[in-house]
């Protein structure tokens, strides 16, 4: 601050608590309907304080799930959930680590050719190519299948580009160091590259973890049958028409599962986020 | 720029890039072709055969007012998300710069929402204003407005507009937050010396140098509503009433999975591709020289 402007600084806590409670505002919406009965919800206006549902709706949707649209039970969504937002994080920095350690630190015929082909893979979105897609999955049998939910989404230039940018940080003088000694190129990635790529790698599996917990239009096209569903896909197949035909409590208790496990993260892991969400970016 | 100490292997190397060259080949490239070719196809109600037609897809959609509206929406909606999300999350970075105590606070209540997907986002917002139970409609009745955005087509595009920018305030406001706290205090020392106001010196100083942020946002914002909204419009308007919410993507979502149109679809596909490479090429443009005034 630069100067003292009490009236401005009591504006700007005002206009920022303001902003709070607009982000804030749906959320607690969510929560007090997930804890009322279908006929309290449907009361206009709804009440704005907690009712004592909390246990017979939670416990429902984990156990049984809803009466009507999608049946799964949301512990059997969350496990799929679970899966995606693991597996597409590891998998992703698998395999682009290992690129970007070619591509830095080999010189070898078609370098920049395979440089420009996992480039140009941002410029191919899944929404761009989404019929084609779907039928090279159909074609493999990975429908309906973990392998079919995970795999076509680890490929991604981001990832390669940020382990990439940040060997080019590592002193040579390591690499000349491992040879000297003469460590192998696989020594020097297991021992030197790998460790030094901890936070890289920390910041890179936040923003990856969201990414696949949150995926909507992949496996809104691959799953079928409903014990393949994600908490995302639940919670729109259980909407099956209008206002009154919903069993919102049972929607909104699903869907505070489904924000908890990401949002979570961001908040403890703050410091990782942040650094993962601007590097990734650059 | 190139590292001087490098290791040599005959195979080493192939065997490295060899996944993730495969899952490229197979998931990106092999599709992106297969959808340029069904663009140039036509097929029979059965899918049983289909001949090439050359352009005929491209100009069919092109004299399709459905396709035209549908850039016309997606163009009001873009710009209204990003003009929205980015003018709300400026002026919260720009508070939450000024303040001292509690700032941690506030970013840790402001962040929050980029964990919700936009899918879950569009149904929060959905069941707010559902046209016969939600608060918001009540309280929008109070004031006399008749809120039913199943049947009205403007505010089905408010409840969309709505969502995804509650969604992408948080992103905006980290980026706003970071270039906000890189400009150097001595300007704004200089100038509050010279006695401008806390306005003028946002205007005249903060803005300016902010540009690059911006722009840098704006174009994430104009992709973030081209594509990744999808979610907020399928698990809400799911393009209508009419058309009037049904953005480009939920347009080739919908002609190929929906309606079976392959054909259409497919050069749907080809032409959101162009407008993503394009959207690329500015953005890798401007990282390179970094606007600035």
């Amino acid at each position: 601050m630069v100067e003292n402007r009490p009236w401005l600084t009591a504006f700007s806590h005002g206009v920022l608590i303001l902003g709070v409670l607009a982000v804030a505002f749906p959320l607690y919406v969510t929560f007090i309907a997930s804890t009322l009965t279908l006929e309290q919800i449907m009361q206009v206006p709804m009440q704005l304080t907690p009712g004592d549902q909390f246990v017979e709706n939670y416990s429902q949707v984990l156990t049984a799930g809803s009466t009507k649209g999608s049946k799964a039970a949301a512990s059997s969504m969350l496990f799929n959930s679970l899966v995606m937002a693991l597996v597409i994080p590891l998998g992703k920095m698998a395999i682009s680590v290992i690129s970007a350690f070619a591509i830095v630190y080999f010189r070898f015929p078609l370098r920049m050719f395979f440089f420009w082909m996992i480039f140009v893979t941002l410029m191919l979105p899944v929404e761009v190519r989404i019929i084609p897609t779907f039928k090279v999955i159909a074609d493999l049998g990975l429908l309906n299948t973990y392998a079919g939910l995970t795999v076509p989404l680890i490929a991604s230039a981001t990832a390669t580009f940020l382990f990439r940018q940040f060997f080019m940080t590592i002193p040579d003088e390591l690499a000349e160091a491992a040879r000297v000694d003469g460590a192998s190129p696989m020594r020097f990635f297991w021992d030197v590259l790998l460790p030094l790529s901890k936070t890289t790698m920390a910041a890179l599996f936040v923003i990856q973890f969201i990414y696949g917990w949150n995926q909507y239009l992949w496996p809104l096209l691959i799953t079928t049958d409903e014990s393949m569903y994600t908490t995302v896909i639940g919670i729109k197949r259980m909407i099956v028409g209008s206002d009154s035909a919903n069993e919102w409590n049972l929607i909104m208790a699903t869907a505070i599962l489904a924000m908890l496990p990401p949002a979570l993260v961001v908040m403890l892991m703050q410091k990782w986020f942040v650094k993962g969400l601007v590097e990734t970016e650059k | 720029m190139e590292k001087r100490v490098v290791f040599r292997s005959a195979w080493l190397p192939y065997a490295l890039v060899a996944p993730q060259i495969a899952i490229t080949i197979v998931f990106f490239f092999w599709p992106a072709v297969q959808a340029v070719w069904y663009s140039f196809q036509l097929q029979d109600a059965f899918g049983l055969k289909s001949q090439f037609v050359g352009l005929q897809n491209f100009a069919n959609l092109f004299r399709d007012g459905n396709y035209v509206d549908s850039f016309k929406v997606t163009a009001l909606f873009s710009v209204l998300v990003a003009f929205f999300g980015i003018a709300i999350s400026l002026m919260l970075a720009t508070m939450a710069d000024r303040v001292l105590r509690g700032a941690m606070a506030y970013k840790t209540l402001l962040i929050w929402p980029y964990a919700v997907a936009p899918a879950i986002a569009g149904v929060l917002w959905a069941f707010l204003f559902a046209p016969s139970i939600g608060i918001v409609t009540y309280v929008l009745k109070g004031w006399g407005v008749d809120w039913n955005w199943i049947l009205k087509g403007d505010q089905a595009m408010v409840l969309i507009v709505v969502a995804s920018v509650w969604k992408q305030i948080s992103y905006n406001f980290l980026f706003f937050l970071a270039g906000l706290q890189s400009v150097p205090r001595s300007l704004i020392e200089a100038a509050a010396i010279d006695g401008a106001s806390p306005l003028r010196r946002f205007w005249t100083i903060v803005f300016p140098l902010l540009s690059p942020t911006t722009f840098f946002l704006l174009v994430v914002n104009i992709v973030y509503a081209f594509f990744d909204t999808f979610g907020v419009i399928d698990a809400t308007t799911q393009g209508g009433p009419g058309q009037s919410t049904q953005i480009l993507v939920y347009k080739v979502y919908h002609d190929g999975v929906k309606a079976a149109d392959l054909g259409s679809s497919s050069a749907q596909s080809v032409i959101l591709m162009f407008i993503v490479i394009a959207l690329t090429v500015v953005q890798f443009r401007f990282v390179e020289r970094k606007v600035q005034y």
